[in-house]
């Protein structure tokens, strides 16, 4: 699988990523320009996180506009693989591409720490290296990351089993205590229907390295570089 | 109609009568109202440090390692793989306390570009934070807004903060301290200094536009604070962080050709200091044309253009053949890119506007002439050594531990650490509170760098000498710590009125004991920054000589934190007499705040950290933490909450009062945890290192010698209260 990260002005976690699809992938991935229009020759294309355009505006608003973003929709809608994380999710949800919004904190205050996602399918590229119903670490580190839509919208996600990861305690559990951030129904991350497109808000790729913590984050990208 | 220029208006800019003679006769005419905004700012404290430099001038500033010492933007040490570490630290106290969250994030993003401006891509930012009275009213809302405003900013623009300090008291209610340390990488052949060359060359300004934000702020931060301060709010700038990572990435680009031959941001006093200090460093002349700036607003007068400190600028003198490849890259990071002057042979700084010269100036006398100050200075009395057997312990440990760990100076900084982004670049490897010093890993590399900054300004307070060795002593512990072997400091001096001979003297005294732990610890000063006049109505604040210290590890994966492992032996390193004179149990327990602080030995605080640093890097140290704030029983309550491990701890030795021992702050000591004792204690007497036994780890409970036990949830409890309880009612609804 062939990865390329987009990068918009103001996104800062791209190394990070970089060194997390490098890590399981072994080969560098291509860093691709916001106002480039071609995403030809790639399967995966990921969007990572940061402040686009210093999200002044909603976060990740001015980014859906970027000419890449065209490219990015068509890649989606011809079943290539999406990635968006943080800011990525943001701009994903911005676009269109995915469903609902990320509000801001509902402590309204910046949220950095570790926390545990529950993985609630193992049957996709993404997960299949996990169990279902495990928890793994990540990082959170955001402001806007308190999931909404509206509750049909909601109803549908879980009907059609699209939500990916809930935030949750170390032993599984999902309780209001653990979702720091807000989100309606713990929704840390959720999956397009095709099951192809991801995004959520938490960062696997800073999990991938005992030295930095851990490597919680390393299946999600170790499934992704087998398929 | 412009202000008539005389010693009137010389005066409302901050000059005195003597320093605008000296203007009179530099210039042999009056000089324009531009020419004397110029000279007011270059000469104002901030600027000029007039009354600081006969004293910074005897800090140790070389060793082997160091590349760069104090005179560029930051300062740079060699670091091994061919690589640079080029950090500073600077304050903005007077900007925060006006304009907490502004004031904080413009400091970051002042900090960030003195770093990036040499060449390195910035790593991590640390910031020592100082706060009043938390039950002073306006205390929480200056702390919302300055943990709010360094998240801001750091965060958006994608360096991870890492660590620093926070600390509380009475002094500095009116006046908070805010200090901001940028620590960044470059291959250290590839080091950009602000210096000009090559008469004829393009100077060009990129960035943000010119608005007419903090005009005088310079001047601003070389005055004591009045009741109207508030009144000075449009000198404080405000931040984007957005364009400063475009300039970040823009200038890292530029800088990867050869495009660039002097190049410095704009700081305090602007697009003035940038032009005259890179001209007068390069000794040539510099012409600037004020019509090709970027501006904001229009209407702007040159006085204007020349002293506004709008943030996110930079000064670059280029190569002629190499302007076009420059304009290109800003242009592609939607910067704005002008020429706005030539670097010329007259040594002079000519500024024109609108077809006029609005000033002409020598640059060798604006530089060489500054004032410089002796200023009178008086010591400061000593205080009475305390005997610990005569004050009396009411408390017991467990209670006077809970109370410890729970005040306002002890308590867990959760509340503001998880508000800073520090993990993005993903090369973190001891976060906020793991470890006594940060640790990040350099990209693709085993090495990586230990951070962290220190400064017990009770203890300056009482002993400015001593409290300022204390200061160098513990950055270079908390490095040795983890494993690090300390290279070099950054300083910010944060003092009150230097015109006060007693200040001046607190000052000076901080310089002879910072001199003293830098020559004995090998740890040279490589930058800093002076920030004076931090009084507010007459009261000055407690002395701050910030340190901001730097360790290298070859090997990151052998740096430990301070969480204790369950199972190993406990083992303090370093001898205890029990000292209690200006500890925080005098304070918070015995509600006392007197007696001489703790000395500092040099020559036992270096055997003992060569010693730790040792066999943490020879892996026989399972943790470290050192020994500070609160003593023995303080530090090991630290270890056992980060660690989630209790420990039973043995009976104190009997030549010393039990809450001496665990409380006392005697200096130099560390407490680790080793699998072994026994055969750790031999290669201690072997080196001449104190150690003794404290008691083993495990369990749920610090169980005490004196037969009290606490456990680690409830410890957790007290110690993660004080924050959030303190801070999560609505700071915005706080009566001013």
């Amino acid at each position: 699988m062939k990865a390329g990260i987009v990068i918009f002005p103001g996104i800062n976690r791209e190394r990070d990523m970089a060194i997390a699809l490098q890590t399981s992938f072994g080969t560098v991935p291509r860093m691709i320009w916001h106002k480039d229009t071609d995403l030809a020759g790639l399967d995966l294309v990921v969007i990572p996180g940061g402040f686009s355009f210093g999200d002044y505006l909603r976060c990740g608003a001015m980014a859906a506009h970027s000419p890449i973003m065209r490219a990015v929709k068509q890649h989606a809608e011809r079943g290539g693989y999406v990635l968006g994380v943080c800011n990525g999710f943001q701009i994903l949800t911005e676009a269109g591409i995915l469903p609902g919004a990320l509000l801001r904190n509902a402590s309204l205050r910046f949220l950095s720490m570790d926390c545990h996602l529950r993985v609630e399918r193992a049957d996709t590229v993404f997960t299949n290296q996990y169990q279902a119903g495990q928890t793994f670490r990540a990082v959170m580190a955001h402001g806007d990351g308190n999931y909404f839509a509206d509750s049909d919208t909601l109803d549908r996600l879980e009907a059609e089993r699209l939500v990916a990861f809930r935030y949750a305690t170390k032993a599984s559990e999902v309780t209001p205590e653990v979702n720091l951030n807000g989100s309606a129904r713990s929704i840390a991350g959720i999956f397009s229907p095709n099951l192809r497109v991801l995004g959520l808000m938490p960062h696997p790729e800073d999990m991938v390295d005992p030295l930095m913590g851990g490597t919680d984050g390393k299946p999600l990208f170790d499934a992704l570089a087998a398929a | 109609m412009q202000t008539p220029v005389n010693e009137f208006l010389a005066r409302s800019f901050g000059l005195s009568g003597e320093e605008y003679d000296r203007v009179l006769a530099i210039m042999g005419r009056t000089p324009t109202f531009t020419e004397l905004g110029i000279f007011s700012v270059m000469w104002s404290e901030h600027c000029s440090y007039k009354s600081s430099r006969v004293w910074l001038k005897q800090l140790p500033t070389k060793a082997p390692w160091v590349i760069h010492g104090p005179g560029e933007n930051a300062g740079v040490v060699d670091i091994g793989d061919g690589l640079a570490a080029i950090f500073k630290m600077e304050s903005h106290n007077h900007p925060s306390f006006i304009e907490p969250y502004q004031g904080a994030a413009t400091g970051v993003g002042g900090i960030l570009r003195d770093v990036f401006t040499m060449g390195a891509r910035p790593i991590a930012n640390l910031n020592a934070l100082r706060f009043g009275r938390p039950e002073n009213p306006r205390t929480k809302r200056v702390v919302d807004g300055v943990v709010r405003g360094i998240g801001g900013y750091g965060n958006c623009v994608g360096v991870p903060t890492v660590g620093g300090e926070v600390n509380f008291h009475a002094s500095y209610d009116g006046n908070p301290l805010v200090n901001a340390m940028t620590v960044g990488i470059a291959r250290k052949d590839r080091i950009f200094l602000s210096a000009a060359a090559g008469i004829g060359n393009p100077v060009v300004y990129v960035g943000s536009k010119t608005g007419r934000d903090g005009i005088h702020g310079a001047t601003m931060a070389s005055t004591e604070f009045s009741a109207d301060s508030e009144d000075k709010r449009p000198t404080v700038q405000v931040g984007d962080p957005f364009t400063e990572k475009l300039l970040i990435e823009a200038c890292l680009e530029l800088m990867a050709t050869d495009a660039i031959v002097g190049i410095q941001d704009m700081g305090a006093a602007g697009l003035t200091s940038s032009a005259v200090e890179m001209a007068g460093k390069g000794g040539v002349g510099i012409d600037l044309d004020l019509d090709q700036v970027p501006a904001r607003e229009t209407g702007m007068t040159a006085y204007e253009f020349m002293l506004s400190e709008s943030q996110e600028r930079m000064l670059m003198v280029l190569r002629p053949d190499r302007e076009q490849v420059a304009r290109d890259i800003f242009q592609k990071w939607d910067l704005d890119f002008a020429v706005v002057g030539r670097i010329t042979d007259t040594g002079r700084i000519t500024v024109c506007h609108h077809g006029t010269v609005e000033a002409d100036i020598p640059l060798a006398p604006l530089n060489d002439q500054a004032p410089l100050y002796t200023r009178p200075t008086v010591d400061t009395p000593k205080q009475e050594k305390l005997n610990p057997a005569r004050i009396e312990d009411r408390f017991g440990l467990a209670k006077a531990l809970e109370k410890l760990i729970a005040c306002p100076d002890l308590c867990s900084r959760a509340w503001v650490w998880d508000q800073y982004d520090s993990t993005v670049g993903g090369q973190t490897v001891k976060r906020p509170g793991a470890a006594d010093a940060a640790v990040v890993k350099l990209e693709g590399l085993k090495r990586a760098v230990a951070l962290t900054t220190d400064c017990t300004p009770r203890y300056c307070m009482a002993d400015p000498e001593l409290g300022g060795a204390q200061a160098v002593a513990e950055a270079w512990r908390n490095l040795t710590a983890v494993g690090a072997r300390p290279l070099a400091i950054t300083d910010n001096m944060n003092f009150g009125n230097p015109e006060k001979p007693e200040i001046m003297g607190q000052f000076a005294a901080a310089i002879r004991g910072m001199v003293a732990a830098c020559e004995a610890l090998d740890f040279p000063v490589v930058s800093g920054n002076v920030s004076l006049y931090n009084e507010t109505e007459g009261r000055g604040i407690l002395p701050t000589p910030a340190i901001g210290g730097l360790g290298v590890m070859d090997d990151a994966s052998l740096a430990v934190g301070l969480a204790l492992p369950p199972w190993l032996d406990i083992v303090l390193i370093g001898n205890t007499v029990g000292w209690l004179g200006q500890s925080l149990w005098l304070r918070e327990v015995a509600g006392r705040e007197d007696g001489a602080p703790p000395p500092v030995d040099l020559g036992v605080e270096r055997a003992n950290g060569d010693f730790v640093r040792t066999h943490i890097l020879n892996r026989t140290i399972r943790a470290c933490h050192d020994v500070s704030d609160g003593g023995i029983l303080v530090a090991l309550a630290e270890m056992a909450m980060a660690g989630g491990v209790g420990a039973r701890l043995m009976t104190h030795p009997n030549n010393v009062p039990g809450h001496a021992f665990w409380f006392g702050e005697d200096q130099g000591r560390y407490i680790i945890a080793v699998p072994d004792y026994v055969a750790f204690a031999r290669a201690a007497e072997a080196a001449g290192v104190p150690a003794m036994r404290l008691g083993t780890s495990g369990g749920q409970d610090l169980t005490l010698p004196d037969g009290g036990s606490i456990s680690v949830a409830a410890l957790r409890e007290a110690h993660e209260r004080f924050f959030p309880s303190w801070m999560n009612n609505n700071p915005q609804k706080e009566t001013p």
